[in-house]
């Protein structure tokens, strides 16, 4: 019973899990606006999704570990190749971030975040009023 | 939880930003500061940011390297009666562009006001995320 209310909340919650994480890397894209040679990066989200849901974390940065002694990489990997992206105009410093990009991209992030929770929200209340019976 | 690495990526940020905004006032009181503690002109002074890990995410966060010495000429200007001129009247001037510091103070608002921003957003999209399923 508890196994099928988790399986039906998952694909939401790892969308979210996803969406915070994607959130993270673009508040670290925008604070390094004025970094030289900074490459502001992002990932595709419906790969990362897909994968997510899969089980499969390819492509993923986390170093594969062997022996004891290797150090271990962060260990909430996101499950899709990190990408840099192509700027429209490049700067003289190296810095790939284009604020305008970036502020939309997160934007839509918080967004896409919120919708997110209010899935979840309408999916426990479904639930709530299927238990109760009122 | 990777939404509060948010609050440490701008966070950080908005601390880069202030030391810049500090070196810009610093710079910018000094604009005529023909002789300082050591009797030579005063000389600008750059901040270098520099992209630095998050407790091992994706995201990277922004510190302050150091702080650097504008290796550029000062302005000599002609002016006899001043005490620092030399035999033939002209005075070492500090090597403070007025206008390149004027445009560091706008963009260092600039990326403050966007960094404030970010903070504010994640803080909604936690504080949503504590009122899930209600």
């Amino acid at each position: 019973m508890v196994s099928k209310i988790d399986n039906a909340l998952s694909f939401q919650s790892q969308a979210l899990g996803l969406r915070a994480q994607r959130q993270q890397l673009l508040a670290g894209n925008i604070a390094n606006a004025d970094t030289p040679n900074y490459k502001a990066r992002d990932f595709d989200f419906s790969t990362a999704l897909k994968a997510a849901v899969a089980g499969r974390s390819n492509g993923s940065l986390a170093l594969h570990t062997s022996a004891a002694g290797h150090i271990r990489t962060s260990t909430d990997a996101i499950p899709a190749r990190l990408m840099y992206r192509v700027p429209t105009q490049s700067s003289a410093d190296g810095n790939t971030v284009e604020m305008d990009v970036e502020r939309a991209q997160f934007s839509e992030n918080a967004i896409h975040y919120e919708a997110g929770l209010t899935f979840i929200t309408h999916q426990i209340r479904t639930m709530m009023s299927a238990i109760q019976g009122q | 939880m990777s939404m509060f690495s948010v609050f440490n990526i701008a966070g950080g940020a908005l601390t880069a930003q202030g030391i810049r905004l500090n070196a810009v006032a610093s710079n910018l009181a000094n604009a005529d500061s023909v002789a300082g503690p050591d009797g030579k002109p005063y000389r600008a002074k750059q901040v270098v940011f520099e992209a630095t890990p998050v407790n091992g995410q994706a995201a990277q966060g922004v510190r302050v390297r150091q702080v650097v010495e504008d290796a550029s000429p000062g302005r000599r200007v002609y002016d006899p009666r001043n005490p620092a001129a030399d035999e033939k009247g002209y005075v070492m001037m500090p090597n403070v562009s007025v206008v390149d510091e004027m445009v560091n103070m706008i963009s260092a608002s600039r990326s403050y006001q966007t960094n404030a921003d970010v903070m504010n957003t994640a803080k909604q999209l936690l504080l949503r995320t504590l009122t899930l399923g209600q």
